[in-house]
């Protein structure tokens, strides 16, 4: 039983690292993968009946070499080929003959980082970037991929061997990208992160536990960027921004289902450890010196949690940070979101206004948020008839069912 | 490992150039070709004639069919190849994007079939 236990979690821990380090040697990442998973195996029936080793992770890792230096001679011996090897630079040389005492796989230099580089290359379509991150580095099945991003299993496994196909036909390299580039990939990476966690995060209903894991992981693979690659402010931030919106994940969704808005939260359910963390980590970065996306938004959410009730909330800082974001990015939801802020900070007109005015080129006029913003604020103005008209607009904008219900209710409301 | 760098470009706003604009875009091609040379990645390459010069070969039930064209419907025009030898896509796309067309066009890289994948395939 405790070996089992033990077998799972090394699993998770394990995977990205011993995978990297397979795929680095043998340039192959289906090789890579039949390698782990026979040493997966052989661990779960020699763990069971000899007891877990002393060190798992470098049992396996060694476990795994073996096997994969089996795999490259049987496919050297039926073919003198390297068809399957794809990156020059790692083809395998006689002396790379592995042979590792726990000591020497506990000192392997940490792969994932190539890894992370290669599986976010722009020349996959992000879909793509997204599948086989979760199934290397996180060691996610093809299933539970599949099952977290609601797509058939068949579709999915497609994308992940055309995705490996194009890494070998076309050769993406397997390695940190040269400098001139490395801040585009860069942000490629992040935004992999991001989506894994939004996509665990914007759905509340249905499926919520394999969901929950979603974000999970994707906090787990920001840890790992951050482990990799220190002191770089923005990964800071992204983690950051991940670790307080999950802070609010108990209390943003009612006993039945349904959406709490911010201000109506029970902020005594909200993840005091996530929250520490997490506004430590923004200070850190914000320290640096280097402000980014990730970690305005990052500030914002720490002004939030810092915040012991709605009433506290310090609206002119937050008005700050938007207005910091807005020199950033021209995202309409950021401008929506600091009306919305000046709106808190300078009274319901003045953030109508606002609002009124990014509407007025009719850019935004099919935009769900920009009619529930502007709702919201008529009908903290009282303006009940326009407010109806603005959320029933709102209302047929959006497709998701937890955010129809919520304007469903507000419009009962009303 | 080699690559070809399809280059697609605009004809029409091609040919609406100057001379003058002409020459300095060719004089950045023979620079381009040459640094190539020099590091050993340049195989080939050629400037294409324009697709009005176009000829397309179809045989069907052992019959050749020979029409004027093509004519896509696509904005951009294949107008020239590179064939490069680089050690993986992002020296490839590197050199890509030192191409002159691909600020105004575009440029398609691929991978050419080497021997070895061919006959496991």
């Amino acid at each position: 039983m405790r070996s089992a236990a033990t077998l799972e979690q090394v699993f998770r821990e394990e995977y990205g690292r011993i995978i990297a380090t397979l795929i680095r040697i043998s340039g192959s990442f289906d090789t890579a993968e039949e390698a782990l998973q026979e040493a997966f195996t052989a661990a779960a029936s020699k763990w069971e009946s000899e007891g877990t080793p002393h060190n798992p992770g470098a049992w396996l890792t060694t476990v795994a070499h073996r096997r994969l230096l089996d795999a490259i001679r049987r496919e050297r011996t039926r073919s003198d080929k390297q068809t399957e090897l794809t990156f020059e630079t790692t083809r395998l040389q006689p002396h790379a003959e592995l042979d590792l005492s726990d000591d020497d796989a506990a000192e392997y230099p940490d792969d994932r980082l190539r890894l992370i580089f290669t599986c976010c290359h722009p020349s996959l379509v992000r879909e793509a970037q997204v599948a086989l991150t979760l199934r290397t580095l996180g060691g996610l099945t093809t299933t539970e991929i599949a099952h977290a991003f609601l797509v058939p299993e068949a579709t999915l496994a497609q994308r992940l061997v055309r995705a490996k196909q194009k890494i070998r036909l076309a050769r993406i390299p397997y390695e940190i990208p040269k400098l001139e580039v490395i801040a585009d990939r860069l942000a490629a990476v992040r935004a992999v992160i991001y989506l894994i966690f939004n996509e665990g995060y914007a759905a509340s209903t249905g499926r919520s536990l394999i969901r929950n894991d979603l974000c999970a992981e994707a906090v787990r693979l920001g840890r790992v960027l951050c482990e990799l690659l220190p002191n770089e402010p923005e990964n800071m931030g992204l983690l950051a921004l991940m670790l307080l919106q999950d802070s609010r994940r108990e209390a943003r969704v009612n006993d039945r289902g349904e959406l709490v808005t911010l201000e109506e939260q029970d902020r005594s359910r909200w993840d005091s450890e996530e929250i520490e963390e997490g506004v430590r980590l923004v200070q850190a970065a914000l320290s640096l010196r280097r402000v980014g996306n990730y970690q305005l938004q990052a500030a914002v959410a720490a002004v939030h949690a810092e915040a012991k009730n709605a009433d506290d909330t310090d609206w002119p800082q937050i008005v700050a940070l938007y207005e910091e974001l807005m020199r950033l990015t021209s995202s309409p939801v950021v401008a929506l979101n600091h009306a919305a802020a000046v709106a808190m900070s300078e009274g319901f007109e003045n953030g109508l206004s606002l609002i009124e005015s990014l509407g007025a080129d009719g850019t935004l006029q099919n935009y769900y948020l920009f009619h529930a913003s502007r709702a919201d604020l008529l009908r903290r103005l009282n303006r009940l008839d326009e407010a109806r008209v603005a959320y029933a607009k709102a209302l047929s904008l959006t497709t998701n069912e937890v955010e129809q219900n919520y304007i469903r209710r507000r419009l009962e409301s009303v | 490992m080699k690559y070809i760098l399809l280059i697609y470009q605009d004809e029409p706003s091609w040919n609406g150039l100057s001379e003058a604009e002409r020459q300095a875009i060719y004089l950045e091609y023979r620079k381009l070709r040459s640094e190539l040379q020099a590091t050993g990645q340049f195989v080939t390459g050629s400037q294409l004639q324009p697709i009005a010069t176009a000829t397309t070969v179809r045989v069907r039930d052992g019959k050749e069919l020979i029409t004027d064209g093509p004519f896509a419907e696509t904005h951009e025009q294949l107008g020239g190849y590179f064939l490069i030898e680089a050690n993986n896509l992002d020296e490839a796309t590197s050199i890509a994007a030192r191409i002159p067309s691909a600020r105004a066009g575009s440029v398609e890289v691929r991978p050419l079939v080497e021997m070895a994948v061919e006959a496991s395939a």
